[in-house]
């Protein structure tokens, strides 16, 4: 990076927070603080559920995806516009109509006092662990192939985005995530674009044939980590969760100008989601296709840790394994050439043969990397042997021009501090909303008391992120970590809302020791699915799971309990 | 004195209009994004079997 990129990164960050912070200064309503200015429209909140969703990760890690795994990823998505349909349709104008501040505020007009503590709980114990990973993730990236110090660079994104965050709230939130989305937009366009220009003519049918470009899999194989199904099914579910009971979710949708409004902001997601994943697998996946036709592909893309390991005394063999990959990438070349020359006359005898021989010789480069990991973890057994995070970075450093490479390390910073200030402003509004608020229901009357304390819970909720990405290690695959997190949780909650909107005989009492024990029962099979091979099922599926053993649970409860039982008694919606 | 439950509050009517072109009613908009969602998986589809 020379001073045109260090121009461009500080001055498009640090100029939005700025401008996000100058333009709220002065909010002080405890409406806008938390649900931002009423007169917000359906693309300012659009942009702003895009943007929370839609992490450092997201540009870091699913290019990897696309390089390593192809594009089937994008099947994680299928559920994601039938679940902002259902969101729309029942949620939004439950919400709306109660007028809360939190998801977690309809629990307690429905039921009792304890679900929505339990729901506000579940709520702040996954994202409050999350809030550490989506600072921790772009932060180690960055850091380590630019030789930033990680600490400093997790305190910088967490002081910057905390100032605003505090500052302007929901109002600032919207605002800046409207600029940083642009700044996004403009860095992956201006990336691709420049991709395209380095690549030859076939690029889409050598990626195609080398198996990067399977987008869908409707086979039922359950050893399938991504298929049309567990996408549609597991990804209803989870995406019904995040956007239906997430706060950092709801917060964005349900303050704005009108029920319309929030509406047609979730539509515009429910339409955009799915082609904004497909081109960022693509990208990934046309890097495989450019990186098979340069001359100095890496044996291993985070080149920090390979050079960490490779001057020791394993020295030679690390060398051995850069000279085996190269000479077999050379190889490879050879085939991929031969292959494109006999492509015209497909399914012919060459071009078959041809074909065969791409593949045998993708299959030995395969094995290679395998071998460098291998040498790696032996090397050292806590060495970070997952570089495909490594891959569309390594490509901004090495093929971009000055000032586009600025402008790409903005976007990863501009999605760092986007979803961050969602999750901040949810962490800050649901701890005074459903936790100060409900045990000092006598304060709840003074609104700057009310605001201020807001201010303060969301400050508190980013220096723990700030200290939890500090101090804690992290699984390799950050985006998988996330998702994992976000499954063990979602589903549960998400059936104390199914069972809230949909199962209207069943009572607190219920559905609380439901939830509990559907949520014992999400932990059992996460920590033995290593012992019982059954249970070593795609993650996707403990949001079906969770949301299923919640709501037959609850009603098997309240049967036992019967209408007259303890806590029959349903407090009065708003 | 038993306290008999309090019915949960009904979403509002869908009777606002969407305010978009070509729509007149929100089923009609939620429509339109699952046939888009269809035509989307039918593009993955071609896109998959054309360069397999």
């Amino acid at each position: 990076m020379n001073l045109l990129d260090w121009m461009v990164l500080l001055g498009t960050m640090v100029g939005i927070a700025a401008y996000g912070t100058w333009r709220t200064r002065h909010t002080d309503n405890l409406n806008t603080y938390l649900k931002g200015n009423k007169s917000t429209g359906w693309l300012t909140i659009g942009i702003s559920v895009a943007a929370t969703q839609a992490s450092a990760i997201t540009f870091l890690s699913i290019p990897g995806q696309g390089f390593e795994s192809g594009i089937g990823f994008v099947q994680n998505y299928f559920g994601l516009p039938l679940a902002l349909i259902i969101v729309c349709a029942v949620f939004l104008p439950i919400y709306r109509k109660l007028g809360v501040y939190t998801a977690y505020e309809f629990l307690g007009q429905r039921f009792d006092k304890k679900t929505r503590l339990l729901g506000a709980a579940l709520f702040l114990l996954q994202r409050g662990v999350q809030s550490g990973v989506t600072i921790y993730a772009p932060a180690i990236i960055l850091s380590t192939v630019l030789g930033w110090r990680l600490d400093l660079t997790i305190i910088f994104i967490g002081v910057l985005v905390v100032v605003y965050t505090v500052t302007g709230g929901s109002a600032a939130v919207n605002l800046t995530q409207k600029w940083q989305m642009g700044v996004i937009f403009a860095g992956m366009v201006t990336a691709f674009v420049v991709l395209l220009t380095k690549l030859p003519g076939d690029a889409a049918h050598i990626a195609g044939a080398l198996g990067k470009l399977e987008a869908v899999d409707f086979s039922m194989n359950p050893d399938r980590r991504y298929t049309f199904w567990s996408g549609l099914f597991g990804g209803l579910f989870l995406s019904l969760s995040y956007f239906g009971t997430d706060q950092s979710q709801v917060q964005r949708y349900i303050g704005g100008a009108s029920l319309r409004e929030g509406r047609l902001g979730l539509m515009f997601n429910a339409l955009l989601k799915i082609p904004m994943q497909f081109f960022i697998l693509v990208l990934g996946a046309l890097l495989f296709v450019f990186y098979q036709f340069q001359p100095n592909t890496p044996v291993f893309f985070n080149r920090v840790e390979w050079e960490r390991h490779s001057t020791g005394e394993n020295a030679s063999q690390f060398l051995a394994l850069e000279q085996k990959h190269a000479a077999l990438h050379q190889v490879k070349q050879e085939k991929i050439a031969a292959w494109v020359a006999e492509r015209e006359t497909e399914g012919s005898a060459a071009e078959v043969r041809a074909r065969a021989a791409m593949l045998e010789s993708q299959r030995a480069v395969e094995a290679v990397r395998k071998e460098a990991k291998d040498a790696l973890r032996a090397a050292d057994p806590r060495a970070k042997v997952k570089d495909s995070d490594y891959v569309f970075i390594t490509f901004i450093l090495t093929q971009l021009p000055n000032g586009v490479i600025g402008l790409l390390i903005a976007v990863m910073f501009a999605a760092a501090l986007g979803s961050k200030a969602g999750e901040l402003n949810a962490l800050g509004t649901t701890s005074t909303i459903d936790l100060w608020r409900h045990f000092r229901p006598l304060a709840a009357h003074n609104e700057a008391r009310n605001v201020r304390n807001a201010k303060w819970f969301t400050a508190l909720w980013g220096a723990f992120a700030i200290a939890f990405a500090l101090f804690a290690g992290f699984a390799e695959n950050l985006i998988e970590a996330i998702n994992i997190i976000a499954s063990i949780f979602y589903g549960v909650l998400l059936g104390v809302f199914v069972v809230a909107f949909f199962v209207k005989h069943v009572r607190g009492t219920a559905v609380f020791w439901g939830a509990i024990g559907a949520q014992l029962l999400i932990f059992a099979l996460r920590f033995l699915k290593d012992t019982i091979p059954v249970l070593d099922f795609s993650y996707l599926w403990y949001n079906v799971i969770g949301c299923v053993a919640c709501v037959v649970f609850s009603v098997l409860l309240q049967l036992v309990i019967g209408p007259g039982g303890p806590h029959s008694t349903r407090t009065q919606a708003a | 004195m038993p306290i008999s439950p309090t019915p949960v509050a009904k979403p509002p009517s869908d009777n606002e209009p969407p305010g978009v072109p070509g729509f007149r009613t929100w089923k009609g908009v939620y429509a339109f994004v699952f046939g888009a969602f269809i035509l989307m998986v039918i593009f993955l589809a071609i896109i998959t079997r054309v360069y397999a």
